[in-house]
């Protein structure tokens, strides 16, 4: 290989990471976390059929996973400035992202809780627990284990899906590395190296999914 | 006077009346058992009388306490299912607790008790079935029979005044069977008073100070286990008794081939 490609490779690289690091990794943390609180709500709601709360969350997943996240940036970044909401790059990303996850997370988090078995709410009653110390100490601990790979599967595609906020500006990982390779005149070097260290995040992520499985399934394992 | 009198318990589901008017007496110390084809309501009734079900009409009456059925607060609801425990057909433990946490739940849960005091009953309850050596065992590492012993050290450690079995040993393979039925033997020895729905007829020989026989959601028959299997006065009764016999006969003659 060409010298000069190897040394602009070394010298992109900490200049791709960073970004990464400060804006990749923080985005993904952030707006899943919040995603799944909103999850977690929606399924609640659903689940016990809150009037008014129910309907709107459906609403709301239906919106969110049924139109594309690149045009769900792009209303929130340069559309609703047309209503007077002016919001920077992050925070548009923050809020577009979380709502995105949220709607998706939900729809896991629904179907898992409905897959514990009727008897766990039933044995809680039967001692004496209410509604709501079942569900937190026995129902969503074991739906949480059920959801668990459909949540790491969606976790490792919000990671990479972050690289759309360089369409509204937000400097993270990827707007480095286009911005690199315009002034270079390098693009296959520079996306592919990109997309490398995408690459090395997703498979760091799969490990700690594998490690997570085998820490929540404790209570599955069989003697023989 | 007894401890718990049901009046007019009555169930539907959909368009199928479960429950048409169910009558029962049981006092303190007495072990009911409820016999019946499937379908005609037994489990209903004891998952009514835990409000598992709603019942749409009747009563409950328990140390001299009245309640509604059909309309009971989530107070009162609360308060009898103090005084009752249940055990399940599938044992319904909590898949993500061990046995000795599938014990102590309810005591430190619902009853807010400390921990230390929690789990020293809860180790007692599950020395009572016989599975000290089992208490950091989840429930998918014991066998269906232990796992049904840990739901009634469950149901025993609440200290409940009645225990309600609904069909504790169906789902358990015939080998395993047996030491189910013999806890609950032990406890019935110690004087706790039960409501058992089972098929078991030995045990209900045995055990049982009264033997009642349910079809199509209305009692049909009551009396000691003797007058009930020896000297049913209904036909339906005859008949029922006279199936689950020779079923047993086949089984064991299969068990001895």
């Amino acid at each position: 290989m060409d010298g000069k490609i190897v040394s602009l490779l070394i010298d992109s690289f900490w200049k791709i990471l960073l970004p990464g690091l400060k804006i990749t990794i923080p985005l993904t943390v952030i707006t899943f976390a919040i995603g799944m609180i909103l999850a977690l709500f929606c399924a609640m709601v659903q689940i016990t059929n809150v009037k008014v709360l129910s309907p709107l969350s459906k609403f709301y997943i239906w919106i969110f996973r049924g139109t594309p996240l690149l045009i769900q940036l792009f209303i929130i970044f340069y559309g609703l400035p047309k209503l007077g909401i002016l919001l920077d790059a992050f925070p548009a990303a923050v809020i577009t992202f979380s709502l995105n996850i949220g709607a998706y997370n939900a729809e896991v988090m629904r179907a898992a809780i409905l897959a514990v078995p009727v008897g766990q709410m039933e044995a809680g009653y039967s001692v004496g627990m209410n509604y709501f110390q079942i569900m937190g100490r026995i129902v969503l601990p074991q739906a949480f284990r059920i959801a668990f790979p459909s949540l790491s599967n969606n976790l490792i595609s919000l990671n990479k899906d972050t690289s759309l906020a360089a369409s509204i500006t937000l400097g993270e990982m990827f707007l480095a590395a286009q911005r690199i390779a315009a002034r270079t005149f390098e693009p296959l070097a520079l996306y592919c190296e990109v997309a490398f260290i995408y690459l090395i995040m997703s498979t760091i992520l799969a490990k700690l999914q594998t490690w997570g499985e085998k820490k929540l399934s404790v209570h599955e394992r069989r003697e023989n | 006077m007894s401890m718990i009198e049901l009046t007019n318990v009555c169930k539907s589901f959909g368009d199928g009346e479960i429950l048409r008017g169910v009558d029962l007496q049981v006092d303190k110390g007495d072990i009911v058992v409820i016999l019946g084809p499937s379908g005609s309501g037994k489990t209903t009734l004891l998952r009514c009388m835990d409000f598992l079900e709603r019942a749409e009409q009747g009563t409950m009456m328990f140390d001299d306490e009245t309640t509604d059925l059909a309309t009971a607060s989530k107070q009162t609801i609360a308060a009898l299912r103090k005084k009752i425990g249940f055990v399940f057909q599938s044992y319904n433990l909590f898949a993500n607790k061990t046995a000795l946490g599938n014990v102590m739940e309810g005591l430190t849960v619902a009853r807010k008790m400390h921990k230390k005091e929690a789990e020293q009953i809860a180790r007692a309850a599950l020395e009572r079935v016989g599975l000290s050596d089992r208490c950091d065992y989840y429930p998918s590492q014991l066998s269906g029979g232990q796992q049904q012993r840990v739901g009634i050290a469950r149901a025993i450690a609440m200290n409940p005044e009645v225990i309600l079995f609904d069909e504790p040993t169906s789902a358990l393979d015939p080998e395993l069977v047996s030491e189910v039925l013999a806890v609950m033997k032990n406890l019935a020895e110690d004087g706790v008073t039960m409501i058992v729905v089972t098929h078991e007829m030995g045990f209900a020989r045995q055990v049982a100070t009264k033997a009642i026989f349910m079809d199509q959601g209305v009692v049909v028959e009551q009396g000691t286990p003797t007058e009930l299997f020896d000297h049913p006065k209904e036909e339906r009764t005859r008949q029922f008794i006279r199936k689950i016999l020779k079923e047993e006969l086949s089984e064991n003659r299969q068990a001895e081939e």
